[in-house]
């Protein structure tokens, strides 16, 4: 862009300071302090340091050590596969389903899309009273259905899992919906008629010519999949608590509130959140890498 | 644009199954909201053995005692106030101060500006609770946080939500203010406008719904926020909706028709905005998001 009204560079000072301030301040060098403060020692939420720890690096070597911390990594992880998997996949196969029709196709997006608006918390209480144990919707439906007599315990070692992991797909997957139609209506007509003309129809269409073309659009929401996954924090807050069943549910977000604002280690927490971005960093740049590379 | 590529209004089998898949999901989606807001009107332990049924207003299911009890506990006109005035003041900011930031990166080119939009990207991946310790001692000494005064906790509450909200909405705008055609630019400047005149009277129009788009969710965001809000709101005065419904469900124990008021009163703020703005919500995210 070579236009003569942008040679002039004094007014992008007014451009641009107002919103860098605000996050210099506010944003970077909270994060900055943040990393210092992961290797000090800290007693409290408002006070300030006592100093290095001894050694520095104590916090993150205890992490290595932190049977909870593991479990926490573990459970992240296993969040990060399913959202790409079930969020996206299921987001994928709705938006290539409704590409197919045309009257209702504005309904379903505004009706999927509704729950992103609503906050965590909110949800998090409105699933809890789903998974309730005595009396909840899930066991009157399963009891009315004859599927089951003796109420489920949702929160068990058994189903804990599950029951984390549905709000949290069940919410973002009219996110990735939204993005993918519009993905698919960038797609011109005159490619499908194209490929109609070499014989292919249906799934074949599919295979071959709309995902390869919505492969940016896709590798966009893995991205944003990966890191919204990270940092998923309300839902499993309000719903699982403190780690309940016996520290099993434990994500790292959690896990580090839990730390910093219950348990009062503020240093061990600004160490687990480093943690949390860096891992946010490397999966991000992971998910880029491999979906470029894909070749259909 | 939505091209002719179905098979026109015969019906089909695919076509049915395309519905019936697509229904299911919507059912999923609305029926929780819907089983939560019914059973918010129902008699107290009948939830537990009958949440299906709707408690019609004439038979002996339905009850207002939810709603009565939470209004009881709780000063729901302040926590309206606060909430609403916390949002405002962050939407306008934000959008003010974000729409400025992307249109300088988007048409001046200068030393940094790669830098300064993986800062910008980077922004988004930081989790709160990584900034939230710091910019909490920093406020005390400020002399922001921790006051007892509302005003102030409002303030405090009200600058990290900005903060946290900038970079979202500066990628947003920046994939639409990068669609707008610079001819138009030009031409305003051969007749005389200087750069802030293009950015108020040429960009802010043509760009106004992804601006509307940012604003509605800067607010959403800010509204729903909180772990931000609980941090710095503590005194009773102070409290937002949101916290104050959280308080409540947490006191609430087995009455769970009071839990399921209490999300009803959060949601229904929400679900009011959603309906009268959808069309805007929707359609300036995927702009800068596909682009962006």
């Amino acid at each position: 862009m070579n236009s003569m009204i942008y040679k002039k560079k004094a007014p992008l000072l007014f451009f641009l300071l107002p919103a860098l301030l605000f996050m210099v301040v506010y944003l970077y060098y909270p994060f900055v302090q943040n990393i210092i403060n992961s290797f000090c020692s800290i007693s409290g939420l408002g006070t300030s340091s006592e100093g290095l720890n001894t050694p520095w690096y104590a916090n993150y070597v205890e992490m290595f050590n932190d049977p909870n911390m593991r479990t926490a990594v573990k459970n992240t992880l296993l969040l990060v596969c399913c959202t790409l998997v079930f969020q996206v996949g299921t987001a994928l196969v709705l938006a290539l389903i409704v590409d197919r029709i045309r009257v209702g196709a504005k309904f379903f997006r505004t009706l999927y899309f509704f729950p992103i608006v609503i906050s965590a918390t909110a949800l998090g209480l409105m699933f809890n009273l789903i998974f309730l144990y005595n009396g909840g919707m899930l066991n009157q439906l399963l009891q009315k259905l004859g599927w089951t007599t003796a109420n489920i315990d949702w929160k068990s070692e058994k189903y804990y899992f599950f029951t984390m992991l549905l709000p949290i797909l069940w919410q973002y997957v009219g996110f990735y919906f939204v993005i993918l139609v519009t993905g698919l209506n960038n797609i011109s007509s005159e490619v499908y008629e194209a490929a109609e003309l070499d014989g292919a129809t249906g799934w074949k269409r599919i295979r071959y010519v709309t995902l390869p073309l919505l492969r940016n659009v896709i590798c966009t929401c893995l991205v944003l999949a990966v890191t919204g996954a990270l940092k998923v924090f309300d839902l499993p807050w309000v719903m699982m608590g403190a780690g309940i069943p016996l520290d099993m549910s434990w994500l790292t977000g959690t896990y580090m509130y839990n730390q910093t604002f219950t348990r009062g280690n503020v240093d061990y927490g600004s160490a687990i959140a480093v943690v949390i971005v860096v891992l946010g960093v490397v999966l991000a740049q992971i998910a880029n890498r491999v979906f470029k590379e894909k070749d259909y | 644009m939505k091209k002719n590529r179905s098979t026109g209004g015969r019906f089909s089998v695919s076509k049915a199954l395309s519905y019936l898949v697509l229904s299911f999901w919507a059912l999923t989606t609305a029926y929780p909201f819907f089983w939560v807001i019914v059973n918010s009107f129902r008699e107290r332990g009948e939830i537990r053995s009958d949440s299906f049924s709707i408690p019609w207003p004439w038979t002996s299911s339905f009850t207002l005692d939810n709603y009565v009890t939470a209004n009881q506990r709780s000063d729901f006109v302040t926590g309206y106030t606060n909430s609403i005035l916390i949002s405002v003041v962050v939407t306008v900011v934000v959008v003010l101060l974000a729409g400025l930031f992307a249109y300088g990166m988007v048409r001046y080119r200068f030393r940094g500006q790669k830098l300064l939009h993986g800062l910008i990207l980077a922004a988004m991946m930081f989790p709160v609770f990584s900034t939230i310790i710091p910019v909490f001692r920093m406020e005390v000494m400020m002399g922001l946080a921790s006051t007892q005064n509302r005003w102030l906790s409002l303030i405090a509450t009200i600058l990290p939500q900005i903060a946290g909200n900038l970079a979202f909405a500066i990628i947003v705008l920046m994939g639409f203010i990068r669609s707008v055609p610079i001819d138009l630019e030009e031409a305003a400047y051969l007749d005389g406008c200087n750069v802030f005149q293009i950015y108020f009277k040429i960009i802010i129009p043509v760009a106004k719904p992804s601006f509307a788009t940012v604003a509605i969710f800067s607010f959403l965001w800010s509204y729903n926020d909180l772990f931000t809000q609980t941090f710095f709101l503590r005194y009773p005065q102070e409290k937002t909706i949101t916290l104050l419904i959280n308080e409540i469900s947490s006191q609430a124990g087995v009455n769970y028709g009071l839990m399921a008021a209490s999300v009803v009163l959060v949601v229904i703020p929400v679900l009011v905005v959603y309906v009268l703005l959808q069309k805007n919500i929707i359609k300036g995210l995927t702009v800068g998001a596909v682009k962006g």
